[in-house]
């Protein structure tokens, strides 16, 4: 029988929303919220892939710092008074959302993903109903040169899931990130076709794992696009077992 | 001197537009414009976008008839994929197309139209609407938004929407009808069945009223264009182009797809967001033809179905040839609810109309493809173009409402001849010269591919561009 990994490190105990909490040092705050079924929004984070703290969701606040940590990467300390669900939090997750939206071109009504997007319910959960940026409408591509899937950057968030996956779980490494700042694209291979690319393996992994429309399989109408993404805590664990 | 009414904005019809009347000398009108005021883009900013979204993209075109947009689009799609569609699936589409037609035509007669036909074209226009219907004939108030519902539901009820279902998609539908669906529409059709034939029969009763009307509701010789079945049965899904002209012979018939660029031409004015199509041998602008129910009563051979072929008898008698006077797609409109309540019952009663096989899968096999339907308002032609991936290279739209321009404006203009006496404007003159563009029930959020609402307005002009009066109300 494969033995079950145990994380290893003393225990600490802290408050998350007043509640009195435990977990190993070397598990983060997220962790330790979830097993005790406190929610916190999160897009970048996904069960089964490092996590890197990006989409800035999950902030908390912690008694005795000014500033914000995102509880993805936070580990847990003696003592620590965390504050997943304060008004200050709803704006910065509001902002965040927002920000998102306005970045690129998410047309919800007519998106592959429509109803089954993440960034679209957690912009539903956290009451974005307005967008008080002004939108920049960037002129993106479609690339549909793969033969059985596509990338639409207009819906892509940059959150990297696929660039994680298909590095860490597939081991192709065929996406990436080019360019900085707003002009950051995800990119395969050196920035060619991903029809082209000599690396893809034409596992879907990544277009399972997006949580937009951004990667989607080729043929599907609008709303047709479900993502099946329970398999990646399962090739996680079987991955450690063989270590 | 002569001078300019302009009527602006239109009321209680889809969309944003403006008329303009210009005035002779002598007061009387000497030539009318018909002016649509938005703009859109859909054939532009689609481009790029995978084929496969097409359909719902499209469909937003429009919040009245989405469907009829979804099934041109989705026929186009059906081309580019280069598939036979399962039965099941077309049928399924039928239904709800049909569903469609019968909403809006509800939506117009009752909604729209009912007023200056009950409550008469002179009556005050703060209760010329739905609302004074509903006090003077709740009956028949309440027939119209009951009908309405009906086509309404068997939308919602296929495609789990009312208003923009994703069902209909490239190579079929995507859920296959269950049989309790189909036994809730069938239960609802007895219903619906009896308020359309009331409604035929009091239509028929006060026709008389309307002797004027019709004698001056855009009453003139064109050609009318429609799809027609293989054996020249009404058709609203599939088939081929017919052209009949006013005399009611046909002057091209069994035009395909493909060909409609052969017969059909679009020219643009610098007055207009809707460009003319016109009948391309004949020419712009004597290629004036019209679409919609009174086009598809004239150009098909017979309807189909037994009642709506009893009613097309009677409608056959209001014209020699051809049937000319836009007062008429009324009576039309009431035909076609017929027919499609007869059909609604008929493709339930397909004995393979529960089958789960519905949809054809494959990947984009041809560059080109052209999907024509009949929309509630008349034919509408999707065509698209795609590169070797699948992204949209080109969209050309030809919507209803463009086909029927020239005509509205004909019949603006003859309406307003009869009516509008520029010395002594009274509000009744312009509300006939809007009924006449509420006849052919255009809708101008489709036909420009553009969005908007409609408050209306009249301006006087003298010749020297002064406006000597103004009336002006709010939608």
């Amino acid at each position: 029988m494969t033995p079950v990994p145990i994380p290893a490190g003393r225990v600490k105990t802290l408050k998350i929303d007043g509640r009195d909490v435990s977990g190993y040092e070397n598990q983060t705050i997220l962790e330790i919220a979830r097993e005790n079924n406190i929610h916190i929004p999160t897009l970048c984070n996904l069960e089964g892939l490092d996590d890197i703290g990006a989409c800035r969701l999950c902030l908390v606040e912690i008694k005795g710092l000014a500033r914000l940590l995102p509880a993805c990467v936070t580990r847990v300390q003696e003592g620590m008074e965390v504050l997943t669900d304060t008004e200050r939090l709803r704006r910065h997750r509001r902002m965040v959302i927002e920000l998102l939206l306005s970045e690129r071109n998410h047309v919800c009504a007519v998106c592959v993903s429509n109803g089954h997007c993440e960034l679209q319910s957690l912009a539903q959960t956290l009451g974005v109903n307005h967008v008080h940026v002004p939108y920049r409408y960037p002129r993106m591509a479609v690339d549909a040169t793969h033969g059985r899937f596509g990338v639409d950057h207009n819906r892509c968030i940059l959150c990297t899931r696929c660039v994680r996956v298909c590095d860490q779980i597939e081991g192709a490494h065929t996406w990436d990130v080019a360019g900085r700042g707003v002009e950051a694209m995800i990119i395969s291979d050196l920035k060619q076709d991903w029809g082209a690319s000599a690396t893809c393996t034409s596992c879907g992994k990544c277009v399972q794992v997006c949580p937009t429309g951004a990667l989607f399989v080729k043929g599907k109408a609008v709303g047709e696009m479900t993502k099946q993404r329970e398999f990646l805590p399962y090739l996680t664990l079987m991955r450690e077992g063989e270590k | 001197m002569s001078r300019t009414i302009t009527i602006d904005p239109l009321t209680r019809i889809e969309g944003h537009a403006r008329i303009t009347l210009h005035l002779g000398p002598d007061g009387q009108v000497s030539d009318a414009l018909f002016h649509v005021t938005q703009f859109r883009g859909f054939e532009k900013f689609v481009e790029g976008r995978p084929f496969h979204e097409m359909p719902s993209i499209m469909a937003r075109i429009c919040g009245i008839c989405p469907v009829s947009h979804l099934v041109a689009s989705a026929k186009a799609c059906d081309e580019l994929l280069a598939v036979r569609i399962p039965h099941t699936a077309i049928q399924l589409r039928r239904l709800m197309n049909i569903g469609q037609i019968v909403q809006s035509h509800a939506l117009n007669f009752f909604h729209l139209s009912s007023p200056d036909l009950l409550l008469g074209f002179d009556s005050d226009p703060a209760t010329r609407n739905i609302f004074g219907v509903l006090a003077k004939r709740p009956d028949l108030a309440r027939d119209g938004i009951r009908l309405r519902q009906f086509g309404q539901q068997v939308i919602e009820w296929l495609g789990k929407e009312r208003i923009h279902p994703a069902w209909i998609v490239a190579g079929g539908v995507s859920s296959p009808l269950t049989a309790a669906v189909r036994d809730r529409i069938l239960a609802a059709i007895p219903e619906a069945r009896q308020i359309a034939h009331r409604t035929m029969d009091w239509f028929k009763r006060s026709l008389e009223n309307y002797r004027e009307e019709t004698r001056t509701f855009g009453n003139f010789p064109s050609l009318f264009l429609g799809l027609v079945g293989p054996d020249g049965e009404l058709e609203h899904y599939d088939g081929r182009l017919r052209f009949v002209d006013a005399t009611g012979e046909k002057v091209a018939d069994g035009i395909e797809n493909a060909d409609y660029a052969s017969v059909i031409g679009e020219a643009v004015e610098p007055w207009s967001y809707l460009k003319f199509p016109y009948y391309k041998p004949t020419g712009y602008p004597e290629g004036m033809y019209r679409v919609g129910p009174l086009a598809r009563l004239n150009v098909c051979d017979r309807i189909g179905t037994p009642e709506a072929d009893a009613e097309l008898a009677e409608f056959r008698e209001l014209g020699r040839g051809a049937v000319l006077s836009s007062f008429h797609y009324h009576f039309a409109r009431l035909v076609e609810v017929i027919y499609g309540i007869e059909m609604i019952e008929q493709i339930l009663n397909d004995p393979e109309i529960l089958s789960t096989h519905v949809r054809a899968e494959a990947g984009p096999n041809a560059r080109r493809g052209i999907g024509i339907s009949e929309a509630p308002r008349g034919l509408l032609i999707h065509d698209y173009t795609i590169d070797e991936q699948g992204l949209m290279r080109g969209a050309n739209l030809i919507i209803a409402t463009g086909h029927n321009n020239l005509a509205m404006s004909r019949g603006i203009l003859q309406v307003a001849r009869r009516y509008v006496d520029g010395n002594n404007l009274k509000e009744g003159m312009l509300n006939r010269v809007e009924a006449v563009i509420r006849a052919f029930d255009p809708c101008l959020s489709c036909s420009t591919h553009a969005a908007g609402k409609m408050p209306m307005r009249i301006e006087l002009f003298d010749a020297d561009g002064r406006k000597v009066n103004e009336v002006m109300r709010q939608p």
